[in-house]
């Protein structure tokens, strides 16, 4: 029984990569609260009840609503000096996405050239440029962090710079690997021959169709970034107090971890939930672009 | 064979220059020069200061000074801490055991539930079974160990009073420290109690340090197992009539094994990541939470040290895997 199809046109890359992607019930999941985290953090000052910093005499680790002796006026608690919880949550949402992205925007921009200049220009350049991020990543990157901070001295924006520097190798591999396969291919060829100059031929030929990759590896680096600097906040060389951040919440909270769950597992469960959606993007992502891969 | 062991450990050549280069500058990249900063924050005589940069040999060039300094850590000599006076090198070694233990203990734990784990989501793929694995993995991977850990406190240690909060080996036992391994010098020395004692210490941070590699090593075995599932041998194996746990165990689990044991290797670092995180949850006396304290009393020798020595020793573990990887595999061996 054969049939003979009247074809539709075929439908556009993005509808095709949407198709692949909504396909993925956890990646779409990861982009709904990624959307909800965003919102969190532009409306910040409209949704949380209180000022993060604000402190409230009267209520010192007040346990969240549904608990004996919590009230609405805190619906999840106050932490040990008496700030609002929740205004605190939502506005550590802020600080934890300025961070994914600014450490990702980072990296990119300096991964970008060094791996288009390592994949280009191979032979010396490539060898050294490769030789560096190899050395970045043999260290830990936690204890990499920590020398850069300690270098640096503490504070949100050195946090920042040294997770950039520690992810870095990351970006120059994965831009390295795509232009190297990108190179010798026909199109580029012929971009050659028509006497395209070197740079035109690494951004406006090559780098776009480096992008799939690229795009996979900023939802994962953003869930990376996200993570470290939490750490790093943790362990008091990130985000300094007062701000609300994540993690540095989680470092002000280890001393009550016997008489106050909710100061405990709430700046964590954020961490967690974000960086498991930004994970969740990732992957879906991946398969979107790629496919093949699944089949 | 020979050839191919060469090229790696001449690539170590450089790399090992650079971790040294990163642990120079550490020092010099603080503000003030080094003997401010061992003086600390009481300050220095300006004379004294003088003599000392002299001797030190800081009036030298960079280059000078560090050629010097590479001498001294060629001969093992890595400084000392300015806050106890001991050789950075000697604490390191008292300490590290400590580490290796838990970081051994972690391994293990991920191992014994991540192989089977990410076997079994494989045979039964697309089961529910399946779907669970891939979500706990990356729900694990996800995780903030140090929020991890303290809600493992919470649930174990507070909850349930089934474990302790902190520390190594309960405070009423002493052990002569043989080889620094607790498990191992509590049982040379026949105390039972204290052996118990010291496994008892050990479960909670094991757990919290092993979770990230669990995850990872789950999904790792997932996919290289359907990879190896999906062969032509596996068919023919299946053709012929041979029983399905013999072809899962003894065909496609060696082959599959082969990724894995990579990713185990490369997860030294992150579990030194996860060490620093969980030796300062669980006050675990390691090389990590050593590491931290240093930094909170500026005690730049040991960080400088601490991080030559774990660079060096993590590059080293790096090498040793490539070069069994290309033992095992062929393949791997003749390219390049």
């Amino acid at each position: 029984m054969t049939t003979i199809e009247t074809r539709a046109a075929p439908p556009g890359p993005l509808r095709e990569f949407w198709h692949y992607f909504s396909e993925n019930t956890g990646a779409v999941a990861g982009l709904i609260i990624i959307v909800a985290v965003v919102i969190l953090a532009v409306l910040a000052p409209v949704v949380a009840p209180h000022s993060p910093i604000l402190t409230d005499n009267t209520a010192f680790l007040r346990p969240p609503v549904w608990q004996q002796g919590g009230s609405w006026r805190h619906p999840l608690g106050t932490d040990a000096i008496g700030r609002d919880m929740l205004s605190r949550l939502i506005y550590g949402a802020r600080l934890s996405l300025l961070i994914g992205i600014s450490v990702v925007a980072i990296s990119i921009a300096v991964g970008t050239v060094l791996g288009l200049v390592a994949g280009f220009f191979r032979g010396i350049v490539e060898i050294t440029i490769m030789r560096i991020m190899d050395i970045i990543l043999t260290l830990p990157s936690l204890l990499l962090a920590i020398v850069i901070v300690a270098i640096l001295g503490p504070g949100l924006m050195n946090a920042m710079l040294a997770v950039a520097v520690v992810v870095l190798p990351h970006y120059v591999r994965v831009i390295r690997a795509a232009v190297i396969s990108e190179v010798s291919r026909d199109y580029v060829t012929a971009a050659k021959v028509s006497g395209a100059s070197k740079l035109r031929l690494m951004f406006k030929e090559v780098l776009p169709n480096c992008t799939a990759p690229l795009i996979v590896q900023t939802s994962l680096g953003i869930s990376t970034a996200i993570l470290d600097a939490a750490a790093l906040g943790f362990l008091g060389l990130g985000a300094q107090p007062p701000s609300a951040e994540w993690g540095t919440m989680l470092a002000d909270a280890r001393e009550f971890v016997l008489r106050a769950w909710w100061v405990v597992t709430l700046p964590g469960i954020m961490i967690l939930v974000t960086v498991l959606a930004f994970n969740l993007l990732g992957d879906g992502l991946r398969d979107a672009f790629d496919p093949k891969l699944k089949r | 064979m020979l050839r191919f062991i060469l090229t790696r450990v001449s690539l170590v050549i450089p790399t090992f220059i650079g971790i040294t280069l990163v642990a120079f500058f550490l020092i010099r990249l603080v503000p003030g020069d080094p003997i401010e900063t061992m003086a600390g924050e009481r300050g220095i005589d300006p004379i004294y200061h003088a003599k000392l940069l002299k001797e030190f040999g800081l009036d030298q060039p960079l280059y000078v000074q560090y050629g010097y300094y590479l001498g001294r850590v060629l001969q093992g000599d890595l400084g000392k801490s300015i806050v106890t006076r001991v050789p950075v090198i000697a604490e390191f070694k008292t300490l590290f055991p400590a580490t290796i233990e838990l970081a051994t203990a972690a391994m293990l734990f991920a191992l014994i539930l991540g192989l089977p784990a990410g076997m079994l989501a494989a045979i039964k793929r697309n089961s529910i079974f399946d779907h669970g694995v891939m979500a706990v993995s990356l729900t694990g991977y996800s995780m903030p160990i140090f929020w991890w850990g303290l809600l493992l406190i919470l649930l174990f240690s507070v909850q349930f009073g089934l474990t302790p909060v902190s520390g190594r080996i309960a405070v009423l036992y002493y052990v002569q420290p043989v080889t620094g391994f607790l498990l191992i010098d509590t049982l040379m020395a026949g105390d039972f109690a204290a052996f118990r004692s010291a496994l008892w210490y050990l479960i909670l941070p094991a757990i919290v340090l092993g979770t990230v590699p669990l995850a990872v090593i789950a999904r790792m075995t997932r996919s290289a197992m359907l990879e190896v599932l999906g062969e032509d041998y596996i068919r023919t194996a299946k053709a012929k009539g041979l029983p399905p746990l013999r072809i899962i165990t003894l065909h496609a689990l060696r082959n599959a094994l082969i990724p894995v044991v990579t990713v185990i290797g490369l997860q030294v670092g992150v579990l030194f990541t996860g060490a620093i995180l969980t030796e300062t949850i669980f006050s675990w006396p390691g090389v990590g939470k050593w590491l931290i304290e240093a930094i909170g009393r500026r005690d730049y020798p040991v960080l400088q040290g601490g991080t030559l020595l774990i660079g060096t020793m993590v590059m080293l573990v790096n090498l040793l895997v490539d070069v069994t990887y290309g033992l095992i595999n062929p393949r791997i061996r003749h390219t390049r």
